[in-house]
């Protein structure tokens, strides 16, 4: 039985549609698979894929909690701008890298915590709540950095970016673990299915016993600490923090990891490692096009092509169809 | 930086620039409308434009438009009301700007474009103070050109915001610069958004698809901030920028100055923050004897190379709120 569902994971669409993103990188650059040891840290196209896609990953990984209990968070991109900000203006400042590091994840889950305040208290739709952080995070983010790259020099933080473990680069490491961690917590204990119960009808699920405003704030919270950390891997990777353009724009990448992974934005039904699987989908499009050598013009517009692709190939309609053929097939 | 060598910069800039006494603008009100605080370089524009008018004697009314023109509009009408001497406007959007402009010339208030033009008849302002982004990027090409000499060189260049003018300009340039070198080549061409983070990622990219890095001679970045991006993936891959692979990109930030220090960056096209100086030397001269300025005044856009005194450069530019 457990056999046969590995089995039905393996073939999910999503698996599908990154082994052809793959496949066509390939295509397009036949060294895409080779990966070779530089430095003591593994270095190839599809270590790129990992590492790049990991920020996105990271916050895929709170998103798909927060759209799980039917809500969204928009604020992300800005709290990993205010992350990043936070952390290199005080080891510019003199603070050690610890203090740093622990005052920039104190400040994503402080972020998570006031939009959770927003949406479970104040009952503000999602969208509109974490909007208000969205906009004003990022001037909040130029406030600490005073509008420049407030650059630095700390091996702890660059570590953190650029460092690496078993030759495996940070980022990767952290999201691996990030990822392992939360889905053992929300599918070993009763979390995932009480998240569920909230997503799919938010009253119910109290009267039902279930703490759904403790557990949202909880679920917000927690993306704002997944944010704070993708802020601090995209701060140590360019060593420096740029409050105009960290994390512009990866909250709309991470929302689109948590659909392609198959999680429905109208709540219930989530899983935290097929939204990592969509990220790596988007990551292994945008290497693939850097290295294609198409001119940038068509970045935007190959991309959209092959997410509709992906969408088609999940939808309910298309499964349906295949079911009808093969068993059409079998009769015949 | 104390405020004292702020000043001492300050003065150092003007005296490049002016040749002529101010005594005219010395005391008069001067409106500023400008955009907000994109990025570092328009901080240093707003910094040095608030010290040339210190420097001057000059009581600059500055007002931030954080990126809304409906801001600028309103400021630009506040200015009139007041019946400032003169108006400075960094144009956020180059549309829409016929009315109030009408307005400020039925008030015989004077307006400069500072570093952006518009989509007006030019009877509207007095002149437009900006660089030549087409030239910036034909100095880049025209250095490496210089530097190469007959060797085989495969460029690489990192674009900015796919569409907007300065990429579109400064890439035209740079072409232009390098044409007639068969030597020389583009031989990828992707857009890193402007930004440290995807200039790297960008670079990474190219690194890997042209063999390690190894048939790479150049990198050509529309700016600095990418360029410094890319340095970084260049270390990653375990080549020296600045020598296996060149470094020359444009804008001039403190940091690219502290890369060329560490050698791992070859030059820079200064794209200068100091838009204000030519503009008040303008305005001088109109109201002191009428003269009316070129329409278009063309900043200088000068290289940097290491040999210029990088880690001066970076000092003198640090403090400026790049």
């Amino acid at each position: 039985m457990k056999r046969k569902n590995w089995r039905g994971a393996l073939l999910r669409p999503q698996f599908a549609a990154l082994a052809a993103v793959l496949l066509i990188n390939w295509l397009l650059f036949p060294g895409f698979f080779d990966i070779t040891l530089q430095d003591g840290r593994l270095f190839g196209s599809l270590i790129d894929v990992l590492n790049r896609g990991a920020p996105v990953a990271i916050l895929a990984i709170g998103m798909t909690a927060v759209i799980a209990t039917k809500g969204v968070d928009l604020s992300v991109g800005a709290v990993m701008a205010i992350a990043g900000a936070v952390a290199a203006v005080l080891v510019t400042g003199g603070a050690s890298a610890i203090v740093a590091v622990g005052a920039a994840l104190l400040v994503g889950l402080l972020c998570g915590l006031w939009n959770g305040i927003l949406v479970t208290y104040l009952e503000i739709q999602p969208i509109i709540a974490t909007l208000v952080l969205m906009v004003a995070g990022r001037g909040l983010a130029q406030l600490v950095t005073e509008g420049s790259i407030v650059t630095f020099s700390d091996p702890v933080l660059i570590f953190i970016g650029t460092g690496s473990l078993f030759g495996m680069p940070m980022p990767i490491v952290i999201a691996a673990v990030l990822t392992l961690l939360a889905t053992l917590i929300v599918r070993k204990t009763a979390l995932g299915l009480l998240i569920e119960a909230v997503g799919v009808n938010r009253s119910a699920a109290r009267f039902a016993g279930i703490s759904s405003g403790l557990l949202l704030v909880l679920v917000y919270t927690f993306a704002g600490f997944c944010a704070a950390t993708s802020g601090l891997i995209v701060a140590g990777d360019i060593r420096g923090a740029d409050a105009n353009n960290a994390g512009l724009w990866l909250e709309l990448d991470a929302i689109l990891a948590v659909v392609i992974g198959g999680t429905s934005l109208l709540g219930g039904r989530f899983s935290i490692p097929m939204s990592v699987v969509g990220a790596l989908i988007i990551q292994a499009m945008n290497t693939g096009i850097l290295i294609s050598g198409f001119s940038p013009e068509f970045n935007l517009v190959v991309k959209s092509g092959v997410i509709i692709l992906i969408l088609i190939m999940q939808a309910p309609i298309t499964s349906q169809w295949l079911r009808a053929r093969t068993s059409e097939r079998k009769a015949q | 930086m104390s405020i004292i060598k702020k000043l001492a910069l300050a003065a150092g800039i003007g005296a490049l620039l002016s040749s002529a006494a101010y005594a005219d603008l010395s005391g008069k009100v001067i409106g500023f409308s400008q955009i907000g605080s994109e990025s570092g370089w328009r901080a240093a524009e707003t910094s040095v434009t608030k010290s040339e008018a210190e420097k001057l004697g000059i009581d600059l009314k500055f007002a931030d438009a954080q990126q809304k023109q409906e801001n600028q509009i309103k400021a630009i009408r506040g200015f009139i009301a007041q019946g400032v001497a003169a108006i400075l406007v960094a144009p956020v959007v180059s549309t829409g700007w016929e009315e109030v402009l009408g307005e400020a010339k039925e008030a015989n208030i004077p307006v400069i474009l500072l570093d952006r033009g518009i989509d007006a008849p030019e009877d509207l302002y007095l002149t437009s103070v900006a660089s030549d982004q087409v030239k910036e990027g034909r100095v880049a090409g025209e250095w490496l050109v210089g530097q190469v000499g007959d060797k085989d060189c495969k460029v690489v260049e990192l674009q900015g915001t796919v569409g907007s003018s300065p990429a579109i300009n400064r890439k035209k340039g740079f072409e232009e610069g390098i044409a007639g070198h068969a030597n020389l080549s583009i031989i990828r061409s992707q857009t890193g958004d402007f930004t440290r983070a995807k200039g790297k990622e960008v670079m990474e990219g190219f690194l890997k698809a042209e063999n390690g890095g190894k048939g790479i001679c150049a990198v050509y970045a529309h700016n600095d901030d990418m360029a410094v991006g890319a340095i970084q993936a260049i270390k990653d891959a375990g080549l020296k920028p600045g020598s296996d692979i060149l470094v020359v990109s444009i804008d001039g930030v403190p940091d690219i100055f502290q890369a060329m220090v560490a050698g791992e960056a070859n030059a820079t096209v200064e794209l200068t923050p100091n838009m204000a100086g030519p503009a008040f030397a303008a305005l001088d001269a109109y109201l002191t004897n009428g003269t009316v300025p070129e329409k278009f005044i063309i900043t200088e856009s000068k290289l940097y190379t290491p040999a210029d005194d990088a880690q001066g450069e970076y000092d003198r530019r640090k403090g400026l709120g790049y």
